[in-house]
């Protein structure tokens, strides 16, 4: 291994497809253990595509995606969950026959060792623990999207993808949402988050990438990337 | 007293059918896949016994322990290599594969073991009954039938509301893809599902060969009876498909007292009323299980 810092996520060349029709093109990405990269980009632009693909949900060629070295692209997603590559799915897709607290037993399912166990999790959303009996979709849309990244961590990721965390929730929520992936972070998990709403990702993300079309539009720090820059790159100007 | 005797015996034979429409309902709450060949399973697993209870000189009933693993891993690998491909893709493939697999099972038993009728003998427990007094009886068989289909199914219902692999069904049963995120191989616990599915009703077929002859054409009528027992309990619910089986088993008994010829009908005018009243069955909550 070179010098630079070791790479968790290698993405080379990738493309996918829904179909006939081509969702990605060529796109290529890393993120450093321990980083947290963000994935911004208008509806439409791919990036759920891209988690998808990262995922398993969808085929892809085994060169196009490296997992600390190894190829792993069109593993099935429960290969990669054994790996630590574990996907909050966009919309929260929280089982509505299981209770809270076996929502959250589910994404363990793996049974993969780590620092994440149902008692943390409620630590860091509060509202899990004291509705833990009750179905898992009687609770709100934030807390259900508390939940999901819950059942997430409770797989212990080495790469977590979140995926439109913040989708039609109210400010406030979103906030706390992000205070738990602040959490998160400092725990040493890496993250891959794609959203619409720029300004948030943006104070929590390392490094940052604009999709455009299926492709990748823009990539930088954001500190370093001006607001024109981030909406030629958003919207096509 | 006869039409509690009557009654007692509706109860205990709705046993055998629960025993029937466990494993149905199980893999129709598990992933939405209807098994035609359901009944002849049951048949071919008596006929299974036929040959274990000949070549190991063993009692049926112990020829359980050989019968239900052979059927579990017939159920696995029949799901890994065939119905796996058929998932997701509506009902219709499942019913017609299913459907051929029937005819081909029966052919098969009629060629294996002609078309003549079977019976397990297990030594003397079939014919054994219970005085209860008052000229009251019950058979011990019909009494071990029920006890066994109750327990399997608190058994069946404990794995799956408590244990990883019972939210994991019921995961899947809600949202396959979803499960599939979460590291759930939902190709093998379909597999899992219906390993469970022949392994109880292997049972069935044994009880069954024991308490009536059978031949290599009995599996429909068994279909048919466990799909009338989970349709009146409603469909998802293992208490349902007991209090279906017990219901059924009522109707015939009570229509078999009125007039010989009556008992197989008026089971089936009780599902058409059941159907007719409350199309969802009695117990359904909704189209999981749980």
């Amino acid at each position: 291994m070179s010098a630079q810092h070791t790479s968790l996520l290698r993405v080379r060349g990738l493309s996918a497809f829904y179909g006939p029709f081509q969702a990605l093109f060529d796109v290529s990405l890393d993120v450093a253990d321990g980083e947290t990269v963000a994935v911004i980009g208008a509806n439409g632009a791919g990036k759920s595509t891209f988690l998808r693909a990262l995922a398993g949900a969808l085929p892809v060629p085994p060169g196009a995606v490296e997992l600390a070295g190894r190829p792993v692209g069109g593993r099935p997603a429960p290969a990669l969950v054994e790996l630590g590559v574990v996907l909050v799915p966009e919309g929260r897709r929280i089982f509505p026959s299981l209770t809270v607290r076996e929502n959250l037993l589910v994404g363990a399912y793996r049974r993969r060792p780590g620092p994440w166990t149902v008692e943390r999790v409620c630590e860091l959303f509060p509202i899990l623990g004291q509705r833990r009996d009750q179905p898992g979709t009687n609770l709100s849309g934030g807390e259900q999207q508390m939940l999901a990244v819950g059942r997430g961590l409770m797989a212990n990721p080495r790469l977590l993808l979140v995926d439109e965390i913040s989708l039609g929730l109210a400010p406030l929520v979103v906030k706390t949402l992000y205070r738990g992936l602040e959490a998160v972070k400092a725990e040493g998990t890496t993250l891959l988050v794609v959203e619409q709403d720029v300004t948030q990702v943006l104070a929590v993300a390392q490094r940052v990438y604009c999709f455009r079309k299926g492709a990748v539009a823009l990539e930088g720090k954001p500190a370093r990337l001006t607001r024109e820059q981030i909406s030629a790159a958003y919207f096509g100007t | 007293m006869a039409w509690v005797d009557t009654i007692l015996q509706g109860i205990l034979l709705g046993g055998l059918y629960a025993l029937f429409a466990t494993g149905l309902s199980l893999i129709f709450g598990v992933m939405r896949l209807v098994n035609l060949a359901h009944g002849d399973f049951s048949i071919l697993a008596a006929f299974i016994a036929v040959v274990a209870v000949e070549t190991l000189d063993l009692n049926p009933l112990l020829a359980l322990i050989v019968v239900a693993p052979v059927m579990a891993g017939a159920g696995y690998a029949l799901q890994r290599l065939v119905l796996n491909r058929l998932l997701g893709r509506g009902v219709l493939p499942a019913v017609l594969v299913t459907f051929g697999l029937s005819i081909v099972i029966q052919n098969a038993l009629l060629e294996i073991f002609s078309a003549d009728s079977h019976r397990l003998n297990p030594g003397g427990i079939e014919t054994a009954s219970l005085p209860l007094g008052g000229g009251l009886a019950v058979g011990w068989f019909p009494l071990l039938t029920f006890a066994v289909a109750v327990l399997l199914l608190v058994t069946l219902q404990l794995v799956i509301r408590r244990s990883a692999i019972g939210r994991a069904f019921r995961a899947a049963s809600d949202d396959g893809p979803t499960a599939a995120l979460m590291g759930i191989d939902t190709g093998r616990l379909y597999a899992v599902a219906m390993a469970l599915s022949l392994a109880i009703v292997a049972v069935a077929g044994i009880f069954l060969g024991i308490r009536t002859t059978f031949a290599f054409s009995s599996g429909p009528d068994r279909l048919l009876f466990a799909f009338e027992a989970v349709i009146i309990g409603g469909l998802g619910s293992l208490w349902g498909t007991l209090v279906g089986g017990v219901i059924l088993g009522i109707a015939q008994t009570t229509g078999a007292r009125i007039s010989p010829g009556w008992g197989v009908l008026s089971g089936h005018l009780v599902f058409l009323a059941v159907l007719l009243l409350r199309p969802s069955g009695l117990f359904a909550t909704s189209r999981r299980i749980h």
